[in-house]
């Protein structure tokens, strides 16, 4: 009994620090629409900063509390709102969520740059080591604080959602913003307002968790997380569910930690261990809450031509992939061993994005757990007999479709950020129920044998990326044949309008299963196909999430945005292992580079396609795009020139020069006059600063400014009449309130009018 | 001695973008008059009223309100000043209840009172539904449900766009009845419609436009069908 009653009051805590993280959930998508995933990096990065100044400076508590709690977390959730989110109006569902997804990875990158593991010391919770004793349980004064705020909290919030008129605007601009401001409300100053609230209330529930499970990133980012689980519960609306919600997830948390003490508790089962069901419990609790939602109401679609999916011409597919394959041939000729290996690295980050193509792209379905999908390629790869032949990775690629279907199905009901968090959900589960395994990685890595075709072994890593660029490009073909078919059309149908495609005869389920199969099955090749040693949180959901962003920014409907976003991912983590000094920005630029998006929510490659499509439709254009590069690798084979003067010509070719070519070819001779000149001092720009002895990053960021400079001074010259932004006039000074009785009886006298 | 009108549009061009919609549009509303603007699908008509109550900024050309240049000025400051706009659609938050409605007309604690009774008072159906969401009301109750909203604010001048789209004539009758009679309490009225009809009946004065264009100018009894079926038609 005393047991059950010490059990019980833990949970209760637990329970209370998940609802202050849900109701602040639960009052930022109210009042402003955006589901925050980056809610617990929120909490996460204000218990840092509450660390920082309590117990690395040594301020006292009652005022570091009100440091971070009254300036830190306002100030954050006011900047998060004014510049990731508030351009973010023309964007779809998908781009809101992403945003805060790079959110997320951004602040966990972020924490980690500048907190790292070695400098923190333990976290105190408020007035540690006082107890007070209930009904003969001693219980720690940080518990109480947490259940008695908790409740405060509640009540406070629910008095300001439904009975004051700031509560009532915060709700409307959710509704409709134009409207609201119509009706005299300012919604950029309500979303600033209860952006801060949200992030006071993440930030306080971060502090008061650190305290019960210490400084660690992950967990401290994902156990708020959970408390998405009460969220849901409450629908994302009701209050009080979601209080309800917290409680039964705190209390099913602390029973299952007594019964998975007890001796009855089968410790295995099936050969897997049981340990990690206890962990598990807030997820499945999630999955089991999403699962029990109603299904989603079909809903017409809103015209929006932000975002366009344009249908990929055959000429061009063929050319590019051609182009790949050729391109790669050529560069590994000239690459170094380390450096072919990152490019192998670039091209498998490549398909990984790839597979987000037909699901999130064309379906605009948001999957959280491509690289879940990656991580059972893998494993089927190592665990299916044949040991790396074909048949092998058929079978493994197979499976993984298979598993992919059926892990759909359930979640098919579910729409937007309810179906995200159930991707996100499952990711968890198979990284701690699955991945986590003795049985499956043992001694925590996996062996996957490589790929074995007809006598190849793939063992030399020029071979390797050969194969890889070649699986990258034939993949892309069939997406290519999938997006121009009749499946390909029900696809973007379904994403624009599921009312329609239904009222049409279309059977969604089915094309909802396919597309998720489509992209387990293309993941599954990216694990597969990564042969060697490799670690179970290579495939977790912090690792997923870097994929789903950089495939939205590389532009996710399109099979060049998913290449764009694969080789920018990669070239991220190879500038991280090859230039350390740079290992700190290499964490956060994923999540900065995602918070862009409100800013061009077509993803980059849509942004460059367009500044490249005169050239694509200028023939002499192309031929000589073309031909660059092709004596640059000359002159680089015979040795005339470096690998790394190569580089820099190609660099600039690529993004100073190719975008001028109709213009200098097809223009006129006074443009001419200046462009020639401009691109030729571009290039010897490029292939003086990678001739100069400079450090790789010196030689990068002396390349990026020489570039910066052409296009610039290009673009100046090629918009000479840029329309200038209408001036604010400030003519507003006589109307600073609202007119007056008396003033109302004057323009009644002067015209007449008899009140 | 002359006044300014209460709300003016003077040479007007708006663009969605690159594309320019309105092509130096000149409009005068005087106080306690009815200005009726119509036109064909397309023409530029709710692109006008977002101008004049300040979500859309135009590309040249000036909006007047009592006189003042408030070009520029943001809409929800227009709005705190007496400019009352009903957009497109009903202009109600279907999530809200009907009361939370009408609370976001209230400018302060104090007043909520008083904008209920009002609201109540011109529709006592509001006041039977009060806690239901706004959303689940009639298209006709919807449209009371704006209408009593904005009029409780006391407005100088008073913006309706579309608004008989998908009523029952029995109900637009009715809705605009409480238009004429607010007209003749001195507020001034802009009403957008297409069909030209069911307005001309209240307008005092009308303006066409078509294709960004303002055709007609005058007083509504001397728009003629002719003149109508030109802009409509574009013969």
């Amino acid at each position: 009994m005393q047991q059950f009653i010490a059990y019980t009051i833990i949970g209760l805590t637990i329970g209370a620090i998940y609802a202050l993280a849900s109701s602040g959930l639960v009052l930022t998508y109210v009042t402003s629409g955006v589901f925050n995933i980056a809610h617990g990096a929120i909490g996460m990065i204000s218990a840092f900063v509450y660390w920082q100044i309590r117990f690395d400076w040594g301020v006292s508590a009652p005022l570091a509390l009100l440091i971070v709690l009254g300036v830190f977390c306002p100030l954050l959730g006011m900047f998060i709102e004014r510049f990731v989110l508030r351009d973010l109006g023309a964007a779809n569902e998908v781009t809101r969520l992403t945003v805060t997804v790079a959110l997320m990875a951004g602040l966990i990158g972020a924490a980690a740059w500048i907190w790292p593991p070695d400098a923190r010391s333990a976290f105190r919770g408020f007035f540690e080591g006082n107890v007070i004793t209930v009904l003969g349980v001693n219980i720690g004064m940080n518990k109480i604080i947490a259940l008695v705020s908790a409740v405060i909290v509640a009540v406070l919030l629910r008095y300001l959602l439904f009975n004051t008129r700031l509560g009532v605007q915060m709700r409307a601009v959710v509704d409709d913003r134009d409207l609201a401001e119509l009706n005299g409300a300012r919604p950029n100053q309500i979303s600033s307002a209860s952006w801060a609230m949200g992030s006071v209330l993440a930030g306080y529930a971060g502090i008061l968790l650190a305290a019960e499970v210490q400084l660690n990133i992950i967990p401290l980012t994902l156990l708020v997380i959970n408390a998405y689980a009460a969220a849901i519960l409450g629908r994302l609306k009701s209050l009080l569910y979601t209080f309800v919600g917290a409680m039964v997830l705190g209390l099913l948390e602390a029973y299952l930690l007594w019964t998975s003490g007890s001796s009855w508790f089968p410790k295995s089962f099936f050969g897997f261990n049981t340990g990690g069901l206890r962990q598990a419990a807030p997820t499945i609790f999630l999955f089991i809450c999403l699962l029990a939602l109603p299904q989603a109401k079909l809903r017409a679609g809103m015209v929006r031509v932000a975002q366009r999916s344009r249908e990929p011409k055959w000429s061009t597919s063929v050319l590019g992939s051609v182009v790949l394959i050729v391109g790669v041939i050529a560069l590994t000729a000239l690459l170094t061993r380390a450096n072919t290996i990152f490019l192998a690295q670039c091209l498998l980050f490549a398909l990984a994005v790839l597979s987000l193509v037909p699901l999130t792209g064309y379906s605009g379905l948001v999957s959280l757990a491509p690289l879940t999908f990656a991580g059972l390629g893998a494993v089927f790869m190592a665990k299916l007999p044949g040991n790396g032949s074909v048949l092998t990775l058929v079978a493994a690629v197979a499976i993984v479709a298979l598993i992919g279907a059926v892990v759909a199905l359930p979640a098919l009901r579910l729409e937007g950020i309810y179906l995200a968090l159930a991707t996100g959900a499952f990711a968890l589960l198979v990284s701690t129920l699955i991945f986590n395994q003795q049985k499956v990685f043992p001694n925590g890595s996996l062996d996957v044998p490589r790929l074995r075709f007809f006598g190849v072994d793939f063992q030399q890593p020029r071979e390797k990326v050969i194969m890889l660029s070649v699986v990258f490009a034939a993949v892309s073909l069939m997406l290519v044949a999938i997006r121009r078919s009749g499946l390909g059309r029900q696809m973007v149908a379904m994403k624009d309008s599921p009312l329609a495609g239904a009222m049409l005869g279309m059977n969604l389920l089915k094309v909802k299963t396919v597309a998720f199969a489509l992209s387990a099955a293309i993941a599954s090749l990216a694990g597969a196909l990564d042969a060697g040693k490799v670690p179970p949180d290579r495939y977790s959901l912090d690792s997923s999430l870097p994929i789903l962003l950089l495939a939205i920014v590389g532009g996710i409907s399109s099979i060049g945005g998913a290449f764009f976003g694969g080789v920018m991912l990669g070239t991220n983590t190879v500038m991280a292992t090859a230039i350390p000094s740079l290992a700190n920005i290499a964490k956060v630029t994923p999540g900065f580079i995602g918070m862009t998006l409100g800013r061009n929510v077509n993803g980059v490659s849509a942004q460059i396609g367009d500044g490249f499509r005169p050239m694509v439709e200028h023939r002499p254009s192309v031929i000589v795009a073309i031909v660059g590069p092709v004596v640059f690798w000359t002159l680089t084979t015979v040795d005339i020139v470096s690998n790394w003067q190569f580089f820099g010509l190609l660099f600039m070719w690529a993004l100073g020069t190719i975008g001028l070519l109709p213009a200098i070819l097809g223009g006129t001779s006074e443009m001419r006059r200046v462009l020639v000149p401009l691109t030729i001092a571009g290039l010897i720009a490029g292939f003086v600063s990678t001739t100069v002895d400079l450090p790789t990053g010196g030689r990068m960021l002396c390349l990026i400014v020489a570039a910066t400079v052409v296009v610039q001074a290009a673009r100046r010259k090629m918009e000479p009449n840029a329309p200038a932004a209408p001036v604010h006039s400030p003519d507003f000074a006589g109307l600073t309130t609202p007119f007056s009785a008396r003033e109302l009886q004057e323009v009644d006298d002067a015209i007449g009018v008899v009140p | 001695m002359s006044i300014d009108p209460i709300l003016e549009l003077r040479s007007v061009s708006a663009a969605h973008g690159s594309i320019e919609v309105l092509h130096n549009v000149d409009i005068q509303v005087g106080k306690g008059e009815v200005v009726a603007l119509l036109g064909p699908n397309g023409a530029g008509k709710t692109t006008t009223i977002k101008v004049a109550c300040g979500l859309m900024r135009p590309t040249s050309g000036s909006l007047h309100v009592a006189g003042q240049d408030v070009t520029g000025v943001p809409a929800n400051a227009l709005a705190r000043v007496g400019v009352c706009t009903i957009p497109e659609g009903r202009g109600i938050f279907p999530n809200l209840s009907v009361r939370d409605n009408i609370i976001m007309a209230a400018r302060d604690r104090a007043g909520i009172a008083v904008i209920e009774d009002r609201s109540y008072a011109r529709f006592p159906i509001l006041k039977e539904r009060r806690d239901q969401l706004a959303g689940t009301l009639s298209g006709g109750q919807q449209q009371m449900l704006s209408l009593a909203r904005g009029l409780a604010t006391d407005p100088v001048v008073l913006m309706l766009d579309e608004m008989s789209m998908g009523l029952a004539p029995l109900v637009v009758a009715e809705l605009y009845e409480q238009v004429t009679a607010i007209a003749e309490s001195g507020v001034s009225v802009l009403v957008v419609e297409q069909f030209a009809r069911t307005v001309l009946g209240v307008a005092d004065s009308a303006v066409v436009l078509s294709h960004g264009h303002v055709r007609f100018v005058g007083p509504a009894g001397d728009l003629d069908d002719e003149t109508l079926s030109r802009a409509y038609l574009g013969s």
